[in-house]
């Protein structure tokens, strides 16, 4: 009788070599304030200039979620005084962000594909890090100024599920755009959860209470039902009034709850005003042409698999959503691997081995065109697909990578010679002519017998399907 | 003393020994025009304002809160003044982060007009008009936000200069308010404003308010026989004291003997230009001024007992009374609830402005208006801060449309006091504006 309402805000922390405002390096330091200069370290007459990349990537963001990007958008001052902030005040998009009005598209068990819009997606400058060591607190500003997008949602996801799959979404299009590292475990993709409840049927919405900076899927998840479950009871308990206000709650993970950060009283102004250190970001033709340049996205890939390379479409769904094991199924097919033993070598016997042995797709020891050669010779009835798993296994454990080799080493090579095949079933069909007869009286279930006397004289050499086809000639 | 000009031909050992003597004569001169007596390169010494980033210095902008802080890097001002043969030599006084008209705000102290010491130099570059005037500076750099190196140059009978916004970098010079702070030189006569103007313009990469420019000299190309159109503000004269006046008349016939053609123009009241200034900057100068907080350099409070403590104690004792005041009024435009009535209402009436100035320049190639309303006043006479807001009513409306303006002497007062006007361009027209200027400095021949 309860609708959840979920609305999701993102900070991608964007992929450019160089800080958004200064051109201090964004990757790993080995000591805290290395990576800093006059600009990020907010020294007195240090100035920001806008790092054109950042620009770029948010535009490839906008054409990828088929928004609207704005042609003229101003940087402004959000002041707020904490250490971590070294100007006291965070540079960021307010009334005109560079992204506007886009949309993706998740899949729901109930409702199938379902859209969620985009309201915006604006570039900031990310904060410091404050570290507490005792009774002393240190501040680290490498992270100062590293280039943010923040994606913000239409409130549109009526599910924690559907929450989870809109960020899997979002995950996925940002690393398919090559934009950001998104390791939410690293911080590169951080998640702020507004969610709020109302009686079915109602179209106002219910008080929206904001959880902040939640950094797995899976406390996502958590943290949405926890805070639906303590709405409603406060709604039933009818002291929702009282207990549910707008305000920023916290998730504590290992108590699975949400807890409210700070007083009810405190509601930040951070006086906005445009920066008069920039200039508003002009977007041309030509920029925007160039943003158009994205490589294919999830949609499209799930599409032309069904399509053109007509597998499944949870099989496209389950290939896609990682860019790395899609551009691992391609390579199969650029090596020759026919599709749906592609999928199948692909999804269940090679992610088995490595889920089993804690690897990424990414640092798969057999690479695509290993694993691509090998199915093709299960197509091609060189080695049966038993054959082809223990070949899988073998490699996992040793170097050697040139398949035809390891199936002569191994001996796993599948006769497929008629003759040879012919001259081993009449040798068994002689050596047990009481069952051929039996067989031939009607005893259609010593087929099987017959088939699993023929692999083991051929000690499993022999091609199955081979096997099958001649037997059935020879019983006929 | 030694013009910038006759400095260039000097040798090493010659600038070198210059700017020891300058030094002890500042030392004993008892003006507190210098709070400093650092050196940085080798070259023709230039005193430099306190706000101005020199590598390896103590730059507070005249504040306790920056005190200890040292420069890790130079302004780019600073970069290209040594490359052409320049060398910051020395700490000029200033009102506090550049927030006065009468450098009596500054944590070091007052500094003396070298006219009258019982007077200031005006401000906020009033260290840096005192020292050119007192003989203890060839030249020196200021920063000029609603006036402020205009205004202490009338005060102390020297030449200042404002450039167009985004002429000069404002990389390394600390902010007051980011859209109307501008660098410039003040100098013993206008030829001297050319060369050190030439020295350190020029477009920066590092500073996104920089504008792209071929960097042709004005020095060497200064025409003072050209004829121009001069406009005078009516309006404006009415409301300045006799002494203002009377060096008004005397500019006006000086030009016109000279050949100029005179126009005569009102402009919208003053108090529009006030109000408008002290929200914008104000805005501008609250965030600006955040980042001394006392947790990364300068100057922190003894013993925090928490994080909010530290800021409180750190800001409350490191900033003077103005800073403050201006810090509180900045918060109180950009408040929600505020913001729409105050902060965006400047800046429509800042375009308003801009678009008036725009309209004289469609007749006049300069406009020629007074600095201040009076000579330089008293020690502690501008007790009340709508009095001093007032005294900058004729300098604020050019930075807020952005113009180029020099303030050049004119004559003295019965006391002796030197009077200045301003010439003023349209933006980009500095060409124009030297042009002028020689040629009024050539007419009214000041004598020091």
């Amino acid at each position: 009788m309860f609708e959840t309402v979920i609305g999701l805000e993102v900070h991608v922390q964007l992929n450019t070599k160089s800080k958004i405002f200064c051109s201090c390096p964004t990757s790993f330091a080995e000591h805290q304030n290395k990576n800093t200069c006059p600009t990020c370290l907010g020294l007195p007459g240090a100035l920001p200039v806008l790092n054109k990349e950042a620009v770029k990537k948010a535009m490839s963001f906008g054409y990828a979620v088929n928004a609207t990007i704005n042609k003229r958008s101003i940087f402004n001052r959000k002041s707020y005084f904490y250490p971590d902030s070294p100007k006291a005040y965070q540079i960021s998009q307010f009334d005109i962000p560079i992204v506007e009005n886009g949309e993706l598209y998740i899949e729901t068990p109930k409702h199938g594909t379902k859209r969620v819009g985009i309201t915006r997606a604006h570039l900031e400058a990310d904060a410091g890090k404050n570290i507490h060591d005792g009774a002393v607190s240190k501040v680290d500003l490498n992270r100062a100024d590293t280039p943010l997008l923040e994606i913000v949602s239409e409130p549109d996801m009526r599910s924690s599920d559907e929450a989870v799959e809109y960020l899997k979404k979002l995950h996925s299009i940002v690393r398919y755009l090559d934009i950001s590292d998104a390791n939410m475990q690293e911080g590169s993709f951080r998640c702020d959860v507004n969610v709020s409840i109302r009686p079915k049927g109602s179209e106002e919405f219910g008080t929206r209470v904001e959880i902040k900076n939640i950094n797995s899927f899976r406390f996502v998840k958590q943290a949405i039902e926890y805070e639906v479950e303590r709405q409603i009871e406060a709604w039933e308990d009818g002291v929702y009034e009282d207990e549910v206000w707008q305000e920023t709650r916290l998730f504590d993970v290992n108590k699975g709850i949400t807890k409210s950060m700070r007083g009810k009283e405190d509601s930040a102004d951070y006086r906005y005003f445009p920066d008069p250190d920039l200039r508003p970001v002009i977007v041309t033709d030509d920029m925007l042409e160039e943003a158009k340049h994205i490589p294919e996205l999830p949609d499209e890939k799930v599409e032309r698999y069904v399509n053109k390379l007509g597998i499944k479409r949870d099989d496209a769904l389950v290939i896609t959503a990682f860019k790395e094991m899609a551009y691992y199924f391609e390579d199969m097919i650029a090596g020759g691997a026919k599709a749906k033993t592609a999928v199948t070598w692909l999804t269940s016997e090679l992610l088995g081995r490595l889920k089993k042995a804690g690897i990424d797709i990414q640092n798969s020891p057999i690479d695509a065109t290993t694993l691509g050669k090998l199915t093709m010779r299960v197509d091609d009835g060189t080695i049966s697909g038993k054959g082809g798993k223990e070949i899988l296994d073998y490699m996992m454990e040793n170097d050697a990578r040139d398949i035809d080799t390891i199936i002569e080493e191994l001996g796993l090579k599948q006769v497929s010679d008629d003759g040879a095949i012919l001259a081993i079933i009449d040798e068994v069909l002689s050596a047990n002519s009481d069952k051929v007869e039996e067989y031939k009286s009607g005893k259609d279930k010593l087929f099987g017998f017959f088939v699993g006397q023929v692999m083991k004289a051929s000690k499993g050499s022999a091609n199955p399907a081979k096997v099958n086809q001649l037997l059935k000639e020879r019983l006929s | 003393m030694i013009t910038l000009k006759e400095a260039m031909s000097k040798s090493k050992e010659e600038l070198a020994e210059i700017r020891d003597e300058l030094f002890k004569k500042a030392k004993e001169s008892g003006l507190n025009a210098y709070i400093g007596f650092e050196t940085h390169g080798e070259g023709v010494p230039i005193l430099i304002k306190d706000n101005i980033q020199v590598h390896g210095w103590s730059i507070t902008g005249g504040s306790n809160i920056l005190q200890g802080y040292i420069a890790p890097y130079n302004a780019t001002v600073i970069e290209n003044m040594l490359k052409n043969g320049f060398a910051p030599a020395g700490r000029a006084n200033m009102d506090e982060f550049a927030m006065g008209s009468t450098t009596e705000t500054s944590f070091y102290g007052p500094t003396l007009n070298p006219h009258d010491t019982s007077r200031v130099p005006g401000g906020s570059s009033g260290g840096s008009a005192a020292a050119v005037a007192g003989g203890e500076a060839i030249a020196a750099l200021g920063s000029d936000t609603g006036g402020s190196i205009r205004q202490p140059a009338a005060y102390c009978g020297v030449v200042g200069f404002k450039p167009t916004y985004g002429r000069v970098s404002r990389f390394g010079l600390a902010a007051y308010a980011s859209s109307l702070d501008q660098i410039g030189p003040i100098t013993q006569n206008v030829e001297d404003a050319a060369i050190l103007y030439d020295a350190i313009k020029g477009h920066d990469s590092k500073d996104s308010t920089s504008y792209e420019f071929e960097n042709e000299p004005i020095y060497g190309n200064i025409d003072a026989d050209r004829k121009l159109t001069i406009a005078v503000i009516d309006n404006y004269i009415e409301v300045a004291s006799e002494d203002v006046k009377k060096a008004h008349d005397e500019a006006i016939k000086a030009l016109e003997e000279a050949g100029h053609t005179i126009i005569h123009k009102n402009m919208s009241n003053t108090k529009y230009d006030i109000a408008t200034y002290y929200i914008v900057a104000t805005a501008e100068a609250a965030t600006n001024l955040a980042r001394y907080d006392g947790v990364r350099y300068g100057r922190r409070c003894e013993n925090p007992k928490n994080l909010e403590d530290l800021y409180f104690r750190s800001r409350s004792e490191g900033f003077g009374e103005e800073v403050k005041r201006r810090i509180l009024l900045g918060n109180f435009v950009l408040s929600s609830g505020y913001y729409d009535a105050y902060y965006l209402k400047a800046q429509k009436v800042r375009h308003l402005i801009r678009d008036e100035f725009k309209k004289i320049f469609a007749e006049a190639d300069l406009i020629l208006s007074p600095v201040a309303p009076s000579v330089a006043p008293k020690l502690g006479e501008l007790q009340d801060p709508l009095e001093m807001y007032k005294s900058d009513m004729y300098t604020i409306a050019i930075n807020l449309a952005g113009l180029p303006a020099i303030s050049l002497p004119i004559n003295k007062n019965s006391d002796g006091m030197p009077v200045g006007l301003q010439l003023i361009a349209d933006a980009f027209e500095e060409k124009k504006l030297f042009d002028g200027a020689s040629s009024l400095e050539r007419a009214v021949a000041y004598s020091k």
